[in-house]
């Protein structure tokens, strides 16, 4: 078959929703695309485990601590169905794994900021998790197969990562004087990151207009970024919390809120790495890598000699 | 009685808790993803039971106690647990040597403990022998890779195996309340364990072609109380929330 | 960098509940089939998702190629003798 017609039944699968499936022709563009896409959502659910992880050992209930880590875990097995699903692609996961611990591969950039205080865990599983699924859902319905997949196990799975966090927030702001201080210091500090994590404004987006006409996109970054804030405003204001933006307010007109200008320098310097823990993550990515490289080797060389020993049976 | 029963109940939920606490320091960090999620998996079991255990503690207290009372509001010198279990994660080896030792003992105690008077403890023992099988399985099939992988595992966990192996003799002895509770059909005598303990034990690790460690000195005190110095800055850590806004809820 | 050390990938299948065929759900990396298959029953089944599990090396899986699509699956339209309601059978024997 020619190119020219591989590429119009690729076209034509797109059009009618058909699922575009591994060992299906695809242009080139759109495996990398894929491959970059994918990599970098599977290395932000990891990377992702550490700023949470680092409260599992400081929850202050024995209930707030399992929830918590059967949320990290879960973040752990969605990085893990992400490479999978990349892997189908020809892109082995210790590659990706290599480009993000070299700075080549990127990740969620809000996993840069620090998590100072409970209230934070709170505050990631409503926000940054309200802010993922906002953006993941319609994923559940993107064209490449294993990916649109994997994100419906996800997309199930995360459910309670949300009512968590939101739990957590509720509680603390009808808490005592210091916990309500401490929501409400959390939600100042993580609103504007949130809303950075849908990725620039449309007019600025390099990968928006391709992607979505590969359907690997199904919305553009500002949609989603408005449908969320029409979506947590009034969840915040139902439990007394303030959001940290003077421009917020309902639109009547339009059927939204308005809100104030994001910091985009800001959002570049911390993609650049200078985030205020960049280099924190990846070290800690790496040394995970490093000092568990015995105990790969150990397993790999381990699983030789068995096999060895059951072919020389065999013999 | 109420109060052998308590304390019986506590420190076996001590000894869950602090270990499944050790294993959560590992998320994130673990030599592969895979494993890590195997870990957290473990260490959700061992929260798991802890917080039955507790439930329990709080039923037979009946001081209007809950379950974080027990974890979060008493001291160092009131918790129970095997010492072993409070020990360092160090590398994978130390931890994996460490759930190795504790798994075979709580399989061996909970496949008696099915069998106690006490329904409750009866029934959390038999979910958590469900639990604790896998556990085993996955220490001991961790402990067979590493021995018999490459040279240098093999030298790792023969050197952990030597280190943690100090920490065992606490499973395997009785104090007091141990004697007491197996008298009133309740609880397990450790002593009666030992034996079956050694053969898993030696099993699994001479297939691992490690060395069972020779005339060692064992250390005790977990169960009265006498700690490692390395309890405090766990119980630190987990408890500083509560502690610090006693009359916060979460 | 990478190395030859890199665990092996494997293919997961699960049986969600007696009666039912095994289905792919995803794979993982281990180092041999025992692990692979522990490893699939922490990540693949963490939600109660399965009651047995297969696990295939991956290099071990074969494919038919889609373009092959036409001469593996057409021929199979126009045998509709395979499929039960080719038959006719009459009313009153009910179902068969």
């Amino acid at each position: 078959m020619s190119e020219e017609q591989l590429q119009r039944d690729f076209q034509s699968k797109l059009d009618a929703e058909i699922r575009i499936e591994p060992k299906d022709w695809m242009p080139d563009d759109y495996r990398k695309t894929l491959i970059r896409q994918i990599s970098q959502h599977a290395h932000s659910e990891i990377v992702g485990m550490l700023p949470e992880g680092n409260w599992i050992t400081r929850a202050p209930s024995l209930r707030r601590k399992v929830a918590l880590i059967a949320k990290v875990q879960d973040e752990a097995g969605h990085g893990l169905y992400l490479y999978s699903a990349m892997e189908t692609l020809g892109e082995p996961r210790s590659k990706a794994i290599d480009d993000l611990h070299s700075g080549k591969a990127k990740y969620s950039s809000i996993f840069n900021y620090p998590t100072l205080t409970w209230a934070d865990m709170g505050a990631i599983g409503w926000l940054v998790d309200g802010a993922a699924i906002q953006n993941q859902v319609p994923l559940c319905r993107t064209s490449y197969g294993p990916y649109a997949r994997a994100m419906v196990r996800v997309c199930k799975e995360e459910s309670f990562h949300q009512r968590q966090g939101y739990e957590i927030m509720m509680e603390l702001a009808k808490g005592t004087p210091a916990q309500k201080a401490m929501a409400q210091d959390a939600l100042n500090r993580w609103w504007w990151p949130s809303l950075m994590m849908f990725g620039p404004p449309d007019k600025d987006s390099k990968h928006t207009a391709q992607s979505m006409a590969w359907k690997i996109k199904r919305h553009t970054n500002d949609e989603l970024r408005q449908a969320f804030v029409d979506k947590t405003v009034p969840q915040g204001e139902f439990i007394g919390l303030t959001f940290p933006d003077k421009d917020l307010k309902w639109n009547e007109e339009k059927g939204h809120y308005d809100f104030g200008d994001i910091n985009w320098d800001e959002f570049y310097n911390v993609i650049k790495g200078n985030g205020p823990c960049n280099k924190e993550r990846i070290k800690a990515r790496r040394a995970a890598k490093e000092n568990g490289a015995w105990v790969r080797d150990a397993a790999a060389a381990y699983a030789k000699k068995k096999q060895n020993k059951s072919t020389e049976k065999a013999a | 009685m109420t109060n052998d029963l308590l304390k019986y109940v506590l420190r076996r939920a001590d000894s869950e808790l602090v270990l499944g606490h050790r294993m959560s320091e590992w998320c994130g960090h673990g030599p592969e993803l895979e494993e890590d999620i195997a870990l957290i998996n473990i260490s959700l079991d061992h929260l798991g039971q802890s917080r039955s255990l507790y439930q329990y503690a709080a039923a037979v207290d009946g001081e209007a106690k809950t379950e974080d009372h027990y974890a979060f509001q008493r001291n160092e010198r009131d918790f129970g647990n095997f010492l072993i279990c409070e020990l360092p994660n160090g590398h994978y080896g130390n931890t994996i040597a460490r759930s190795f030792f504790y798994d075979v003992h709580s399989l061996l105690f909970y496949e008696r403990l099915v069998h106690s008077a006490d329904k409750t403890l009866a029934a959390i023992a038999e979910k958590s022998l469900k639990e604790v099988k896998y556990h085993f399985r996955h220490s001991a099939e961790w402990v067979i890779r590493l021995g018999d992988g490459t040279e240098e595992s093999h030298a790792k966990m023969q050197e952990a195996i030597d280190e943690i192996w100090t920490y065992t003799g606490e499973l395997l002895t009785d104090d007091e309340l141990d004697i007491e509770m197996n008298k009133q059909g309740i609880g397990v005598l450790n002593s009666s364990l030992k034996d079956a303990w050694y053969n898993k034990v030696e099993a699994v690790l001479n297939e691992a072609t490690l060395k069972i460690p020779e005339g060692a000195y064992f250390q005790t005190g977990g169960k009265s109380g006498i700690h490692t110095e390395h309890l405090g800055y766990l119980l630190a850590e987990m408890q500083y929330l509560p502690r610090q806004h006693p009359e916060a809820t979460w | 960098m990478s190395n030859t050390n890199d665990w092996p990938l494997w293919e997961v299948f699960i049986r969600s509940k007696q009666g039912l065929n095994h289905k792919h759900v995803g794979s993982l990396h281990a180092p041999d089939a025992e692990m692979a298959i522990k490893n699939a029953r922490d990540v693949y089944t963490r939600r109660m998702e399965g009651i047995s599990i297969w696990v295939v090396e991956s290099v071990h899986m074969h494919a038919s190629s889609p373009l092959e699509g036409e001469e593996l699956y057409e021929p199979a339209n126009d045998k509709i003798y395979r499929h039960p309601t080719f038959y006719d059978i009459p009313e009153e024997i009910g179902h068969m």
